[in-house]
């Protein structure tokens, strides 16, 4: 357990992604099975245990410590988890506690029935350090935040084991903590395990923007165009009875959309953009697919509600198809992939699943004119693919392009809030974002207040309260490294050169376009590339 | 005798009207008693200093020969007659020279700990128990979160980074006056015998330390030239905190910024400063300290001067000791 909670911690104050990489594959390597399952489920998010309230936690330190010294040591700590692990009084004349390894911990814990909770988590308490206190705590309470995401978890696995990234991602729901079989294959003393469950994520394949003078080096004829729709990229996977829509990173998020998962009637598995219906509108037309603003209201729900669900409607928009009953698609053409897709979606009900349609073209210059008046407000750009290119999971470069309609549109990280005006003035709505320079800092680019609804508001409201790590008055600077922190999309008409902005530039009328929770600030964008729009 | 004809807050510090002089003053007076030398509490500019001999160097060192109009050294456990007054120094165990002042007069005895803490340290005398009617006591860490861990357990876990990142200077931020010679005291004392590098602002008082017979091993300063960046990958740098944010360690090979001080307990305080490895190591007193020492030394009043006084307040008040916060003004936090 110390072991663990000294991992944490490292975790926690450590902004460089490879520092990260090293602090967990060593953890890997030291610790024994299954503690080091059960670490790293804790960081996926993947390990179940019986919540503790904080009302709990309180309760149990109130038995032991005076009322007003717990307050006083609050207020200074500001962390009810830390305040706890700190102020816990160790049984008198005990000596140093011996460590308990996690492993016993999570064994004990998950079997807890609500009766007994109190007493054993003041047993544990007991026995454990400061440190290790603080780890627990944060364990039941479910407040655990590391700044590693469950990708970043796979890919120090994998740099561990030297294997593939998406050799894991291939397999990974088909793994349960403490992930022993995973842990065999990766020290070289088992082999893979198999994907053995039913409707498994499959690693995904995106595309490089396009660079000038890409298309140059190209013949239009090896490519086909479809739109890129502005909803979320997803894949839904059905096998032998088992349904998932996955996200683009492997995130099973099928419990948010019931109404798509119903209507899943195939054997397989297709790569498409979730999108929200305008219900009034007939299946296939232009005034289908409602704004990005209306899907978010379905997104980051753990479940949702028949009366949201019937404002608004989801559908999949297909792309591609990776399986078919038990057939492997992936390494057939794309257009052949195209053909078995089109045949498929004929047999789906229409309100639900449609084709994404071809765009045609015999020109570059004709895509850019397409790209300059697109035929619905929800069209973000172009998706070119090579007609005869397998379907290749990761970023490989060549096969997929994407052709954006707005150069405007970056992606930065929130750096500051403050306290907005009016309606607004009991929430943190004017933000400060930056994006990443050469060297690996945050250069603040603009400021800009949200326009979204009131509980994007208060998420991002709660965001910023959560992560605050340092104040100016009404000002706070939040939590922004690459590993942690929040993407803000940002849509801005133009820029121009500024000697007043640290950045050396200035965006005319920044926007938040809209808020990605689903991505890590490193993949945020550059100054590198606002500056080559400077021209 | 009543405690406050003895010994009386006033806004340049504690003033003792029968003696005529001030502990502590933060403003310049005619007689001052200085417990230690952190800036906060030895000022320059008094007329006549009576502090420990390693005191009054240390003032020297910072301030120049001429900090004060005379100066005159105590040694620890000597009693000093002061108008009718009668003032001794005892070890606070805080850093170098660094005392507890003990006012007597009418039979009635104060004892003024200064800032104190109780745990070994290799680089200073250790603080001794000096019992008194009234307790005027520090409280810096004074609330019961505040536990500090075993330094050794400290110093291995950046032993333990160092090996763990080979590649990466270690660049430790550590008050220039105790913290960073106590640090190196403990690294010798756990067998790291490589060269340790200090930043300037740390040379002239290591070199004090030295001079006292505290031995620090091999140092070396900190300067980075266009052909020795690769020579500190790997290293301990030590520096004053306010470097650490400054161009200065940017020049070190990918640093690792790690701070040594008791506030580094709480994680808020560690992420606000940047810190990637916090070691918790503390010159004062955690909360069990202070607790245990009012208990051992069963004054009949206590008072609190600098730090989280309340809390500390409200535990003599739970224990049925007499207690009232000072709220003396000048004193710092961060200096620790
Ligand atoms: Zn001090
Ligand atoms: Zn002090």
């Amino acid at each position: 357990m110390q072991r663990f909670a000294a991992l944490l911690d490292r975790l926690t104050l450590t902004p460089a992604r490879n520092a990260k990489l090293r602090l967990l594959a060593d953890y890997f390597s030291d610790a024994p099975d299954p503690d080091r399952g059960h670490a790293l489920a804790a960081i996926t998010r993947d390990l179940e245990l019986p919540g503790v309230k904080p009302a709990m936690l309180r309760a149990l330190v109130a038995e032991r410590t005076d009322p007003e010294l717990f307050a006083l040591s609050y207020d200074y700590v500001g962390d009810l988890a830390e305040t706890v692990a700190l102020i816990w009084e160790p049984a008198p004349g005990a000596g140093p506690p011996p460590d308990i390894r996690l492993g016993a911990v999570v064994a004990r814990l998950s079997r807890l029935s609500r009766a007994e909770a109190p007493a054993c988590i003041a047993a544990h308490l007991d026995a454990l350090d400061a440190p290790a206190r603080f780890a627990l705590i944060k364990l039941v309470t479910g407040g655990l935040r590391v700044g590693v995401s469950a990708r970043l978890a796979k890919q120090a696995l994998a740099g561990w084991g030297g294997v593939e990234v998406t050799e894991i991602e291939e397999i990974w729901h088909g793994l349960a903590p403490p992930y022993a079989a995973l842990f065999a294959w990766l020290e070289g003393r088992a082999p893979r395990p198999e994907p053995q469950a039913a409707a498994l994520f499959r690693p995904v394949m995106l595309a490089n923007p396009v660079e000038p003078g890409d298309l140059d080096r190209l013949a239009p004829a090896d490519y086909a165009a479809e739109w890129k729709w502005d909803g979320i990229r997803v894949q839904v996977t059905a096998e032998r009875g088992t349904r998932r829509l996955y996200s683009r990173s492997g995130d099973d998020i099928s419990r948010a959309f019931p109404d798509l998962i119903e209507a899943m009637d195939f054997e397989g598995a297709i790569d498409g953009e979730l999108l929200v219906m305008r219900a009034e509108a007939a299946p296939g037309s232009p005034e289908r697919v409602g704004s990005f603003a209306e899907l978010q209201q379905r997104l980051n729900r753990k479940t949702v509600s028949a009366a949201l669900m019937a404002r608004h409607p989801v559908f999949l928009r297909a792309y591609d198809l990776l399986a078919e009953g038990q057939e492997d698609l992936r390494r057939l053409p794309f257009t052949a992939r195209r053909a078995r897709l089109a045949a498929l979606v004929t047999g789906l009900d229409p309100a639900r699943f449609d084709l994404s349609a071809a765009v045609p073209f015999a020109a570059w210059d004709e895509v850019a004119r397409l790209l300059a008046a697109p035929p619905h407000d929800a069209i973000e750009g172009v998706m070119l693919k090579r007609r005869d290119a397998p379907y290749v999971p990761g970023r490989p470069k060549g096969p997929w392009f994407k052709w954006k309609k707005d150069p405007h549109l970056i992606d930065a990280v929130l750096m500051y809030a403050q306290r907005g005006h009016g309606r607004r003035s009991s929430f943190y709505s004017d933000y400060t974002f930056g994006v990443w320079t050469a060297a690996g800092t945050l250069v603040p680019v603009g400021k800009a207040y949200f326009g979204f609804t009131d509980e994007e508001l208060r998420r991002i409201d709660r965001f910023v309260r959560d992560n605050t790590v340092e104040r100016f008055g009404p000002v706070r600077a939040v939590r922004a490294e690459p590993e942690a922190g929040l993407v803000l999309e940002i849509a801005f008409e133009g820029l121009q050169r500024s000697g007043r902005h640290k950045s050396g530039l200035a965006m005319r009328f920044p926007r938040i376009h809209r808020l990605r929770w689903d991505k890590p600030p490193r993949e945020a964008d550059r100054l590198e590339t606002l500056e080559r729009l400077l021209g | 005798m009543q405690p406050q004809d003895l010994l009386r807050p006033t806004p340049a510090g504690l003033y003792c009207p029968v003696g005529d002089f001030h502990i502590d003053p933060v403003r310049p007076v005619p007689r001052a008693l200085v417990t230690h030398g952190h800036a906060d509490h030895a000022r320059p500019g008094h007329g006549a200093v009576l502090a420990t001999r390693e005191t009054l160097d240390i003032m020297g060192l910072r301030h120049g020969a001429d900090h004060a109009g005379s100066t005159q050294a105590a040694g620890y456990g000597e009693s000093l007659a002061l108008g009718g007054v009668t003032v001794g120094f005892h070890p606070a165990g805080h850093v170098l020279g660094s005392a507890q002042i003990r006012v007597e007069a009418g039979g009635l005895r104060i004892l003024v700990t200064g800032d104190y803490k109780r745990g070994p340290d290799p680089s200073c005398a250790p603080w001794e128990p000096v019992p008194a009617d009234v307790l005027i006591t520090e409280a810096t860490f004074g609330l019961p979160v505040f536990r500090h861990p075993d330094p050794a357990a400290e110093i291995a876990r950046l032993l333990a980074s160092l090996a763990q990142f080979p590649e990466r200077a270690h660049l430790v931020g550590v008050y220039a006056l105790g913290k960073a010679q106590r640090l190196i005291a403990l690294l010798r004392a756990a067998g790291y015998d490589r060269p340790i590098y200090i930043h300037g602002a740390l040379a002239r008082l290591c070199a004090y330390y030295e001079s006292r017979g505290i031995a620090l091993g091999p140092l070396e300063s900190a300067t980075v030239d266009r052909g020795t960046k690769g020579a500190f990958a790997g290293a301990v740098v030590l520096g004053p905190p306010s470097a650490f944010a400054a161009k200065w360690a940017q020049r070190f090979p990918d640093p690792l910024i790690a701070f040594a001080s008791g506030w580094m307990q709480v994680r808020a305080r560690a992420r606000q400063r940047g810190v990637e490895l916090p070691l918790v190591l503390s010159d004062h007193a955690d909360w069990p300290g202070l607790t245990d020492t009012i208990a051992q030394l069963a004054p009949q009043e206590v008072w609190v001067t600098h730090g989280r006084e309340e809390a500390l307040v409200r535990w003599c008040g739970l224990a049925g000791i007499p207690a009232r916060p000072l709220s003396l003004v000048g004193y710092e936090d961060e200096a620790e």
